[in-house]
């Protein structure tokens, strides 16, 4: 998918007077943190569990190579297949030949970021492989032929109305006059459509919350259930996994699972938590005959070692984006790629670049919110930093700001210039602002004053002031 | 593909900035995974006495949609699954997993009840399942597949009732895998798995659409749980 | 025979003294009133963040190494400021990280340094002040003294004594203004979405009065307010515990005709 990120002030520009996206935001602003909030208080023993989370990805990170080898000894025992995809090209051509080698026509898919990340969707259907999302939200939008806007809630950034609109122009053949308006009545209508899918699907791919190496397991997550039906129904149950996925033993499992749900929605628990280990066992009646897990590096190997590496701790869970005021009010889709918010401001420059993605980290207000609510302790404002010194070393961002920075830098380290511009400037101002105390508008100042005033300075500099009352008490 | 994957390795390596793990790395990882040693595990159902467990279970079920009755004895389930069925208007067609936790479960004590053992297929609107354990802190069935439990039991129909015996209830998903090791040890002494384990929490349910919780979306609609108690502390 | 003053110097930033001098004198009162000895190094100017937050390490470390200089001698550095507080005590020691002596100093430093609410109550042991202010006040925690100092309770504390003074919790007073320094002038648009958001929050508590503790936000909110028409008075924190808010009118707005 060709990212829009270079776009993002245009895209939030477009976002803020989107009055759907505003409603639907407003609708997540004031449910998730709350819902995070309580669930969190009911548990004393969260934040002692963070820092274990922190540790065991850590600890991995810095034995990677070795539990990638032991994860695939125990897929391999177990009668899977392991495959290492450097590129999205690679990883897109290894699922399209099993596709293709089990003559799969439809692929039914839970939710897997990875397969948005390699835009797997669209290389299937080009060649000649159906791709069904059956997560309800990467349904809507997949018939939508829309992007997810948030890694937990893909359609977050729609409305009822919207959705039902869509189910009147792809499911066509009910009747056109049955009543959409009730989320119930959609959910029914999703569940009866994709029921069918499911069965006459050749090939399940799903994504991997966590890949267990003491096991050779593989791990979703969901509240719906598709992606256990995704991979019990069919031929192969394919897994997309990115390489940080690895997680040691069942045991560190449990302490990463409590962290996850608590993180992503406010439950104690999602409804569904599946461990999948191999195919179908010789006497089983149902599930896979194959079981492939496809690894995908796409640059995570290089930021292992490098300021970027703890970005790697990540458990998908979306409560950055769900806490971060400016995801708030712009919206997924505004950060023009996979991976929005914070931990996309930080992950999407890895990705592609930060050519491509440079607006992103620097979108932030660095209030810390997310850093607070990372179940993995990321330090995302710190990394976004980052992200700001190498843009700036490379001279990346807009000339005038550039310029007013070194200025005002120039101008502090010299505390006499700085005393005398400073204390001109804030009589000027002062004097010219003194009748109404503010200003409606001044040059320079063109973005702050089309939305607000700009209060005026007192008039006389503080330094200034302290001088003169130290110079009569003396 | 090995060319890739040995570049990956390599990648990670380089990234590393060192060769392969030495012998003591390795054997120190190895210890570790061997170990499996539990992290913090909260003391909300730790604390509990085992009594209290299966009642911190119940409540947590509860909570999520799940509905739980108690029953005292195997042979009180027909009459348990026939009055849930009539109390929701519910086919009284059953599919009952082949399971052998089951086998005790009298289903002619209620000749109303069509009962099928076997696999659930499409048409099946009720599942009745075993379960491997019910994890107290969060109200969580454990679930093993089997030849005998395929996992589509636990998804296709749009009811799925669940027989947990007290004793089946553990504090914590640490407790469960415990038990599921010392069940499950394979020739080499290591854990087999089966194909799937599934915890489940209550009914299948989404939040997509406006952030509502809706349930049924594509697993069961209703959970039902039927506990059974005999009333002897542990 | 009492101890001696405890030394303070202040930090008065770039914001107050070029905006609002009035809050710097506040400080001092308070400090005094608590017993401390104010001296303000004259060759303070800016603690570096603008230079910081844009990834320009060089200059801010030029900065940061001014105040490491300034500040030296005091037994403790007190700013009027979450952000500029925050700078000294955290940001530093990371500016620094790869030259150790510097960072020998920088911690020195931080170990000192304090936003001034919180070193009222935390260190100084104040838990009331003697001001007055009639009104119904709502409280913005700005984010950098909230998450990287823990400033929350502290003014909240001090502001309930201050007589006649009403506090009204402010709904999503943790959520950022939208100010972030270099962000506002960035990404105008969005920065103004979030302090018109914070604006409708101010006014549905149905306070007259708006505090906070950093200069940035308190610009930003209050360029909202006015902007919209809204009578809310917005101050320092600072002016209404030191009982010096009758002697400026708030920011924004300009001085009564007497």
């Amino acid at each position: 998918m060709q990212p829009t990120s270079r776009a993002f002030k245009e895209n939030a520009q477009r976002a803020l007077g989107d009055a759907n996206l505003q409603k639907a935001l407003g609708m997540m602003r004031t449910g998730f943190p709350a819902k995070r909030a309580a669930v969190v208080a009911r548990l004393p023993e969260f934040d002692a569990l963070r820092e274990q989370g922190k540790a065991i990805k850590d600890h991995v990170l810095a034995n990677l190579d070795l539990y990638l080898e032991i994860f695939e000894q125990n897929v391999v025992a177990r009668g899977g297949q392991v495959h290492w995809c450097r590129t999205p090209q690679e990883a897109r051509e290894t699922v399209l030949a099993i596709c293709r080698r089990l003559d799969a026509k439809t692929v039914t898919k839970g939710k897997s970021m990875i397969g948005e990340e390699i835009a797997l969707n669209d290389y299937l259907e080009q060649n000649g492989v159906t791709p069904v999302e059956t997560d309800l939200g990467e349904y809507i939008i997949q018939i939508r032929k829309e992007r997810p806007s948030h890694i937990i809630v893909p359609a977050m950034h729609l409305v009822k109305e919207q959705i039902a609109d869509s189910f009147r122009q792809t499911h066509k053949d009910l009747d056109p006059a049955r009543p959409l308006g009730e989320a119930s009545t959609l959910v029914a209508e999703a569940r009866t459509v994709l029921r069918k899918r499911f069965f006459a699907a050749e090939v399940g791919i799903t994504g991997a919350n966590f890949c267990v190496a003491e096991t050779g397991s593989t791990v979703i997550v969901t509240n719906e259930g598709n992606g256990d039906l995704t991979q019990s129904l069919t031929k192969a149950h394919i897994v997309m996994a990115s390489l940080e996925k690895l997680v040691p033993t069942l045991e560190d499992l449990s302490t990463l699972l409590r962290l996850l749900a608590r993180s992503a929605t406010g439950q104690e628990f999602s409804t569904y938590t599946t461990l999948s280990t191999g195919p179908r066992r010789p006497d089983d009646t149902d599930g896979p005959a194959e079981y492939h897990v496809v690894f995908l590096d796409n640059g995570r190997s290089a930021v292992i070692g490098t300021e970027f590496q703890d970005m790697l701790r990540c458990i998908r869970c979306g409560a950055c984006m769900n806490h971060c005021p400016v995801y708030g009010v712009v919206g997924g889709h505004a950060y023009g790629w996979v991976y929005p918010g914070p931990m996309g401001a930080v992950l999407t420059p890895t990705l592609i670049g930060v050519d491509e993605a440079g607006h992103l980290p620097n979108a932030s207000t660095f209030c810390g919110r997310c850093e607070s609510v990372c179940p993995m302790k990321i330090p995302l404002p710190r990394m976004m930093r980052h992200w700001r010194e190498r843009e700036f070393q490379r001279k990346l961002s807009p000339p005038p700001h550039r310029y007013a920075l070194r200025a005002w830098a120039f101008v502090a380290a010299r505390p006499p210039l700085y005393r005398f511009a400073t204390t001109l400037m804030s009589r000027v101002l002062g004097w010219v602002g003194a009748p109404r105390g503010r200003f409606r508008s001044l040059p320079l100042a063109g973005g702050w004053t089309r939305g607000r005033d700009l209060p005026a300075p007192q008039g006389r500099s503080f330094m200034s002031l302290w001088a003169e009352r130290r110079k009569r008490s003396a | 593909m090995s060319e890739a994957r040995g570049q990956i390795l390599g990648a990670i390596r380089r990234s590393l900035k060192r060769g392969p793990l030495d012998e003591p790395e390795r054997a120190a990882v190895a210890a570790r995974l061997a170990a499996h040693e539990r992290n913090l595990v909260p003391a909300r159902a730790a604390s509990l006495d085992h009594r209290g467990q299966v009642d911190l279970f119940q409540r947590m079920a509860e909570e999520v949609q799940a509905t739980l009755v108690r029953v005292t004895s195997a042979a009180e389930v027909p009459a348990a699954v026939a009055d849930y069925l009539s109390l929701h208007n519910l086919p009284s067609r059953l599919v009952v997993t082949p399971d052998p936790q089951l086998d005790d479960i009298p289903w002619s004590a209620r000749p109303m009840l069509e009962v099928r053992r076997g696999r659930a297929e499409e048409a099946d609107q009720v599942g009745v399942t075993a379960c491997f354990a019910g994890v107290a802190e969060t109200g969580t069935l454990m679930l093993l597949s089997g030849p005998q439990s395929p996992t589509r039991n636990n998804l296709l129909p749009d009811t799925h009732i669940v027989v947990l015996r007290r004793e089946q209830v553990a504090a914590s998903y640490e407790e469960g895998w415990s038990r599921l090791r010392a069940a499950r040890r394979g020739a080499d002494g290591s854990l087999d798995l089966p194909r799937t384990v599934n915890f489940i929490t209550g009914p299948s349910r989404t939040a997509d659409i406006e952030q509502r919780v809706e349930v049924g979306v594509h697993g069961p609609r209703r959970l039902h749980i039927l506990l059974i108690d005999d009333g002897a502390s542990s | 025979m009492s101890a001696p003053p405890i030394r303070v110097g202040l930090f008065v930033t770039c914001l107050v003294d070029f905006f609002r001098p009035s809050v710097g004198f506040a400080a001092v009162k308070l400090l005094e009133a608590a017993g401390c000895a104010v001296e303000v190094p004259p060759t303070q100017t800016c603690c570096g963040q603008p230079a910081y937050n844009s990834g320009d390490k060089a200059d801010a470390k030029a900065i940061a190494r001014q105040v490491i200089d300034a500040f030296e001698a005091f037994d403790y550095v007190v700013a009027p400021s979450g952000s500029c507080g925050g700078m000294i005590r955290q940001h530093y020691l990371a500016l620094f990280a790869d030259e150790p002596a510097l960072h020998r100093r920088a911690q020195h430093l931080a170990e000192r340094t304090y936003e001034l609410i919180s070193f009222l109550t935390d260190v100084l042991k104040l838990d009331r002040v003697e001001a007055r202010y009639d009104g119904v006040a709502t409280y913005h925690d700005s984010c950098s003294g909230l998450r990287e100092l823990g400033v929350k309770e502290q003014p909240r504390k001090l502001l309930r004594s201050v007589a006649g003074l009403r506090l009204e919790e402010l709904p999503g007073a943790e959520i950022c203004c939208g100010f972030g320094g270099t962000f506002c002038i960035k990404y105008p648009a969005i920065s103004d979405r979030m302090v018109a958001d914070k604006a409708a929050d101010i006014a549905a508590t149905g306070a007259d009065t708006l505090l906070a503790g950093d200069m940035g936000c308190l610009l930003n909110m209050a360029g909202k307010l006015t902007r919209l028409g809204k009578k809310v008075r917005v101050r320092h924190v600072a002016e209404v515990l030191a009982g010096m808010a009758g002697e400026t009118p708030p920011i924004g707005a300009a001085a009564e005709r007497s």
